[in-house]
């Protein structure tokens, strides 16, 4: 049968009915809220009708009636007790404690809260610190002795970030040039000067817009993944392990990622200026009616020596920026999966912009040094 | 014999060319604690998830209060399985939540019902599973092995489920600990009558706890009560209940049971 709970508040009477499950708690939820918003001075509760034989519902009317008591009015149930009652009465009996106090922050425990937000500052600007060091110690043993620099996890590490990054790199390239060819070509046109959409594009895909965009996607691609792996060796006690073992994490597990990284920008670089310019001929070719030939004519007069250079040295410093706040975030995950899941969002933002900031550093340095 | 509460039949599950069980059939009576034993990789997981409706077997058939949930859609299934209470092995607390989020977290999906019931419903479980209210606050990184298996089992208790599946509940306890969760698995079983699946390496819980004990060996499955299961003349079983360990715990179920 349906369970039914009706609260008639004239009778002073609590009427159930019916097979109550959990499903059903909804309903005695409802009838006994009615019940709290005007509580009458006794109550009569019919049971006889009814089954409670889940526990959560005949817990939620044991609680309403212990409230009422506790308030005064005089409950009594019409018919035997719900047979779960006797044990809420042994669960009662055991001390539970208290319900933890939401009450509002006093001053003190404010200020205490800044004096953590403070701290924990500092401890992050340590182990950053602590991290470069130690980064810096391992790549001089490196350097001394190449057996020390892991070769083959920094093969990995560069399929991985490199090779396998190559699809979505020269897609993006070309998409890029296409639209700046084509708004170039557009706003051009009025000046005759559509010619110059070659200048555009080469010198746009070639300084900047073929090796800040690799940077934005390796940053979302590999400092993500750089930041998560680290992040669950380090929950999963793998990193201890590293170490008991007397083995060195950041000669182990970071070196070979930054060195990777560092190897592989300037690479996936130039896979990215290549689809560029390709991308650009083919557009310049399709809406300009310019044969490829001249293409490659006004290329050559339009970039100079150096613009290649100036999109290409820029290439291993975002790698490096990169590689170091993934492994750095990974390695400052502890305790529970919410700080990875955290930490790793910090990388990949805290990573575009450290490359953006970069970028804009070289610009203002290029235009010193008339580069 | 009245009508089981889950009934497993010949059920095969393979991997590629390697076969996990070959041909399983045992039956859980109802308000029976059932314990699932074996060695590492004698297919304990996946004959746990065989029965929650996880991974369909490559034959056989899983009947479920009456019902073969192997055939069943996936409406259906979800209905049975709110019928389930599970814990995993180390807890799988949702760990952005706090402990009453994760036990309100079932509910709300299927009911809606005011923050004071919530809240009450909230109390209930964990007075069930003996955590301190003050627990509710707290999130699982904040908790010990102990309380992270309790709170567990409170949230597997939230839909009132009638049958619940642990899965090595004890593991990594200390033995006060154990002990104490042992007793928490009979006090509800017997009180609340419900049907309690168990996977464990745990002797001391098997002795304790079980009415019945499944053995996988040799991909298919002994089933039989401990007093006899620990006579079978099986050179694992000979091994499992009379090894080193076993004979340390004095071996006969009967004096464990006893004291």
């Amino acid at each position: 049968m349906q369970f039914t709970a009706r609260y008639d508040r004239a009778a002073a009477r609590l009427e159930l009915a019916g097979e109550c499950r959990m499903d059903d708690a909804p309903a005695l939820a409802r009838a006994l809220g009615e019940l709290r918003a005007a509580p009458p001075a006794a109550l009569m509760v019919g049971v006889a009708g009814a089954q409670l034989r889940d526990i959560g519902p005949a817990w939620l009317l044991h609680a309403a009636i212990g409230e009422l008591r506790a308030a005064g009015a005089g409950v009594e149930l019409d018919g035997p007790p719900p047979g779960h009652f006797a044990y809420f009465e042994e669960l009662l009996a055991q001390d539970a404690g208290a319900w933890p106090d939401a009450a509002k922050p006093t001053v003190e425990e404010r200020l205490a809260a800044v004096g953590r937000g403070i701290r924990q500052r500092l401890r992050s600007w340590y182990e950053e610190l602590v991290f470069g060091g130690r980064l810096i110690e391992s790549a001089a043993v490196a350097w001394r002795s190449v057996k020390r620099l892991r070769i083959p996890s920094v093969v990995r590490h560069m399929h991985e970030t490199g090779v396998q990054a190559i699809p979505v790199v020269a897609i993006i390239a070309i998409l890029i040039s296409v639209i700046s060819a084509y708004i170039g070509a557009q706003q051009l046109r009025p000046f005759g000067a559509e010619i110059f959409t070659v200048d555009l594009v080469a010198i746009g895909v070639l300084r900047e817009l073929g090796v800040l965009l690799t940077a934005i996607m390796v940053a979302g691609r590999t400092g993500s993944a750089y930041a998560a792996e680290l992040g669950v060796m380090k929950l999963n006690d793998e990193v201890d392990a590293l170490e008991s073992m007397g083995m060195n994490p950041y000669e182990v597990l970071v070196l070979p990622r930054v060195v990777a990284l560092v190897l592989v920008m300037p690479l996936l670089t130039i896979v990215a200026d290549a689809m560029g310019l390709a991308g650009g001929a083919l557009l310049t070719s399709y809406l300009l009616d310019l044969p490829w030939p001249q293409f490659v004519m006004r290329l050559d007069a339009a970039i100079a020596d150096t613009t290649f250079w100036a999109g290409l040295v820029k290439a291993p410093v975002f790698g490096l920026l990169i590689a170091l706040t993934g492994t750095l975030r990974g390695l400052q995950v502890r305790e529970s999966s919410r700080e990875l899941g955290r930490l790793t969002t910090v990388a990949v933002v805290q990573s575009i912009f450290l490359v953006i900031f970069a970028d804009a550093l070289f610009a203002i340095f290029f235009l010193e040094i008339d580069f | 014999m009245s009508t089981p509460v889950i009934a497993v039949r010949d059920v095969v599950n393979r991997f590629g060319a390697q076969v996990v069980h070959d041909g399983v059939s045992f039956e859980v009576q109802p308000g029976e604690i059932f314990g699932i034993v074996g060695g590492s990789g004698s297919g304990k997981s996946v004959l746990l998830k065989t029965m929650l409706g996880l991974r369909r077997p490559d034959a056989g058939s899983v009947v479920v209060e009456g019902r073969d949930i192997t055939a069943m859609d996936e409406r259906e299934l979800r209905a049975i399985k709110r019928r389930y209470g599970v814990t995993f092995q180390h807890g799988a607390l949702f760990t952005s939540l706090t402990v009453a989020e994760n036990i309100i977290l079932p509910m709300a999906e299927s009911l809606t019902l005011d923050e004071l019931s919530y809240r009450r419903l909230v109390e209930l479980r964990l007075r069930m599973v003996g955590l301190p209210l003050e627990a509710a606050a707290k999130y699982p990184a904040q908790l010990s092995g102990g309380m992270v298996k309790r709170a567990a089992l409170a949230r597997a208790l939230a839909l009132d489920p009638t049958i619940l599946f642990l899965d090595e509940p004890t593991a990594g306890l200390d033995p006060i600990a154990a002990t104490a969760f042992d007793d928490l698995v009979l006090y509800l079983r017997d009180t609340l009558h419900l049907t309690i699946v168990m996977v464990t390496h745990d002797l001391d819980t098997l002795m304790r706890t079980c009415d019945r004990v499944a053995v996988l060996v040799d991909r298919r499955v002994i089933v039989d009560t401990l007093e006899t299961i620990v006579d079978y003349d099986h050179p694992w079983i000979r091994h499992y209940f009379h090894g080193a360990r076993g004979r340390a715990m004095g071996a006969g179920p009967g004096d464990a049971r006893g004291a």
